[in-house]
């Protein structure tokens, strides 16, 4: 936290609009698609599992959403990729809640199979929403209310739904409590599969969600336009400190983490650094966040 | 006989704000066996853990041989020579029984290649003056509990350890293992090693120690020499007062029956199982470690399905498909393992209270919290738990207070039929007794109550009746008068065998292995 004080303050001094609140909606803004799904990914991980299929996921339900914008409207596309994302993430919570195959390899697998569905679907051609300029679908990713936009209302309105959910609700706490101690919770008559499937529909929703911003504020898709956000999601949950043994972390760790590799990215944007500084960067900060927490929690540096 | 190898000089300890040890002093002389006791939380592992470098004291200082030392890692601690025997036994099971001696220590040759040959007979001289039946290049997973504590005894003996620290070695152990452990802790003693033996069990410590030194809630209560007291001294020293009555049995009239089984059946378990238990009575389940007795209760429960067999719960018959099934009729199990079945350790007493029973705290779903804290509070009260809040992790409460907890949790909904399964292991004298008092008040306000136990002792001292189990079946049924150890024990050895694929009786040890072994 500290390091990260730092880097705004020096930041803020060479780039002066770093800290502006045109630039501080701005990165909110920008990590709002990650952070949904992040969000998400949350659930799973303090069940003590992965996602990592949501990289793909966002890809397949964004190239979903922008071809069914031109095919049935939006209403029904956005109905139709919210039920594509809860439907993937069921499949990976069947493998792993109910079969208790490795999260790791199911969710793996999934990425893969998913990038290939994606490339049937759309045949290896881009798709972009014929009505860009005229369609009221332009709001969720474009548009503002009182002065914010639409994505920002979106995330931080999820994130609270999903914090309530998490901590004040009986759902919740089978969340926690399979992490904690599956055996355990077994024995105390929580329905452990049925908490871990959920969590992976939950997953899927999210990155719905974000597939939704994505196309709209892209008004297209293409066949990557998701590569890489399962572990930038990852990276931003443990930057977080959500544990991934599972059983502790919360949804504003999440929206923290993610916002804080958010402002690191787009600082070294503003301090002038090529964009793919930001893939270095982030290797670092993650290594940073694990040892430091880890150094704190053993009182030593090294093991 | 008399020269001192390590003297701990008032040594305090503090944990966030929390006294673990206060003005301690203790020292170990060689060729002594030094039993340190205690009830949970009384400090014993606190203070071996400074011995052995684990923890830095806040004030007082160590000798060792004579001189000041100042341990920072338990690595220094063992190349002084004082090791320390984990209750949980730290081996690498993939390694052979010489790989393990010499862990760390591997002979090599001046290109760093192990020299084979010297490490397999450095090994087999130290097996063979311990009396192992084993060799050296045996996979130390293969090898029982029993024999695996033997492998970390032969360590004490390749490192030259001048002191050593049990610490409740024979928690695992049966009775003929127990006396090869002693056997080889007596050669120890023998050779002039200072040995320090941390147990709950009293004959134990009688058998075996030389002096005693007690410690209550942080502070010494004083070193004695074992010949000199008896049980009930060091019980005083440790609880602070006397135990007034050891076991409390429910005195109450048995009511209508709460559970009946029939025929109950569990290929490679048990078999034909059949028995009622009634309100307001404690139905005792005595057999040894592997008999099938846990499994009975967890397919009552609803962990397991049975094959075949009825059981009849509070005048319906059910037949649940989960815990979840079994919790919302009234059933209560406490199992066996709580730290891997019965609580979240990471996790606060609150929200381990209410978990099995979330819909009685919560509003559409929606948690009550406070509510969650009245029980909490009511029960931390009412079973004297020692916590400093409803969010402290369990992971940091004594054995005892994280017992109790598992009873709290299950108690909170007012069950009409409670499982416990061995509801002491592994808690102190004082714990136990208030746990075994808790358990004749449950029966006497009216629930059946189930108690399995391998403890001879407590089965009979809680119980109103008795089923003996032994091979998965249930061998005997013993009341009143007929409540003794002899009858228990001839009622658990003297099945005949059934088949040879099941495990014999009298052949504990396979038991035990097998237990252990299984995933």
């Amino acid at each position: 936290m500290l390091a990260f004080a730092v880097f705004l303050l020096v930041t803020s001094l060479y780039a002066p609009t770093f800290l502006s609140p045109g630039n501080i909606l701005d990165v909110i803004r920008q990590v709002s698609i990650t952070g949904l799904i992040a969000i998400g990914v949350t659930f799973v991980v303090i069940t003590g599992r992965l996602d990592l299929s949501v990289g793909s996921m966002l890809t397949l339900l964004t190239v979903i959403m922008v071809d069914q914008h031109n095919q049935v409207g939006p209403a029904m596309a956005m109905a139709i990729t919210l039920l594509v994302g809860a439907l993937i993430g069921a499949v990976n919570g069947f493998l792993v809640g109910y079969m208790k195959l490795n999260a790791l390899i199911v969710t793996l697998a999934m990425l893969s199979f998913l990038q290939g569905v994606t490339l049937f679907y759309s045949g290896g051609s881009n798709v972009n929403v014929a009505d860009a300029q005229t369609t009221w679908f332009r709001f969720f990713g474009r548009g503002e209310l009182l002065g914010i936009p639409a994505p920002v209302w979106i995330f931080v309105g999820t994130a609270f739904i999903a914090s309530f959910f998490l901590l004040k609700t009986n759902f919740g706490r089978g969340i926690y409590a399979v992490g904690g101690n599956e055996t355990t919770s077994r024995f105390s008559g929580v329905q452990t599969q049925k908490v871990v499937f959920s969590a992976y529909v939950l997953s899927g929703l999210a990155t719905a969600l974000a597939a939704i911003i994505m196309g709209s504020r892209v008004m297209g898709a293409q066949n990557t336009i998701g590569q890489g956000y399962e572990l930038t999601v990852l990276a931003g949950i443990i930057l977080g400190g959500t544990s991934l043994m599972g059983g502790s972390g919360t949804i504003w760790r999440t929206v923290l983490g993610i916002s804080m590799l958010g402002f690191v990215q787009n600082g070294l944007l503003l301090l002038g650094y090529p964009y793919y500084v930001q893939w270095l960067v982030t290797w670092m900060v993650i290594i940073l966040a694990v040892w430091v927490d880890l150094a704190a929690k053993r009182g030593k540096v090294f093991a | 006989m008399t020269e001192v190898v390590l003297t701990a000089e008032r040594i305090t300890k503090t944990f966030t704000g929390v006294t673990a040890l206060n003005d301690v002093s203790f020292d170990i002389h060689a060729g002594e066996v030094h039993a340190l006791m205690g009830e949970n939380g009384a400090g014993k592992s606190t203070l071996m853990k400074v011995l052995s470098g684990v923890y830095h004291p806040n004030a007082g200082a160590i000798h060792h041989r004579g001189e000041l030392v100042n341990f920072t890692s338990p690595r220094d601690a063992r190349d002084r020579g004082i090791l320390l025997v984990h209750q949980e036994l730290s081996l690498s099971p993939e390694l052979s029984v010489a790989e393990n001696v010499y862990l760390g220590a591997w002979p090599t040759n001046r290109f760093g290649v192990l020299k084979k040959k010297e490490l397999h007979e450095k090994t087999q001289a130290a097996l063979d003056s311990l009396g192992c039946n084993f060799g050296p290049d045996v996979r130390v997973g293969t090898l029982s509990i029993a024999k695996q504590q033997m492998v970390e005894i032969a360590r004490v003996q390749a490192f030259n350890a001048n002191v050593v620290i049990f610490d409740e070695p024979t928690a695992s152990l049966t009775e003929s293992e127990k006396e090869q452990l002693f056997i080889a802790i007596r050669r120890l003693r023998e050779r002039g090693v200072g040995i320090v033996y941390i147990s709950h069990k009293m004959d134990e410590i009688f058998e075996i120690t030389d002096r005693i030194t007690v410690l209550r809630d942080g502070e010494l209560q004083g070193t004695v020499n074992t010949r000199d007291v008896d049980m009930a001294q060091i019980t005083r020293m440790m609880i602070g007062r006397d135990l007034d009555q050891f076991f409390h049995r429910a005195q109450g009239a048995a009511g209508r029956d709460v559970l009946e089984v029939r025929h109950l059946e569990k290929e490679g378990l048990f078999s034909d199982i059949n028995f009622k238990v009634r309100a307001g009575e404690v139905l005792g389940l005595y057999g040894l470690i592997g008999a099938g007795r846990s499994e009975v209760a967890e397919t009552i429960f609803g962990v397991r399905q049975p094959d075949s067999g009825q059981v009849i719960f509070d005048g319906e018959e059910v037949d649940f498909a989960s815990p979840k099934d079994a919790i919302e009729k009234g059933m209560a199990l406490v199992p066996e393992s709580r730290k891997e079945q019965g609580l979240i350790l990471g996790m606060g007493g609150r929200v381990n209270i209410t978990l099995p029973h979330l819909n009685l705290f919560s509003k559409m779903g929606i948690s009550d919290t406070k509510k969650e804290l009245e029980v909490f509070n009511y029960y931390r009260e009412q079973l004297e738990i020692k916590t400093t809040g409803p969010e402290q992790p369990l992971s940091d409460l004594s054995g005892g207070n994280q017992q109790k907890f598992v009873l709290a949790k299950w108690l909170c909904a007012d069950p009409k039929l409670i499982i416990l399964d061995e509801p002491t292991r592994g808690i102190d004298v004082g714990s136990k007794s208030s746990i075994h008092k808790i358990i004749a008040g449950l029966a006497e306000k009216g629930l059946a109550v189930i108690v399995i136990s391998s403890e001879m002792p407590e089965v009979i001292g809680v119980s109103n009746r008795i089923l003996a189990m032994a091979n998965g079946r249930l061998v005997g049924e013993f009341s009143g008068d007929d409540m003794t150890e002899e009858n228990l024990i001839n009622a658990v050895s003297e099945v005949p065998l059934e088949s040879a694929s099941q495990p014999s009786p009298d052949d504990k040890t396979k038991i035990h292995e097998l237990k252990r072994t299984a995933p």
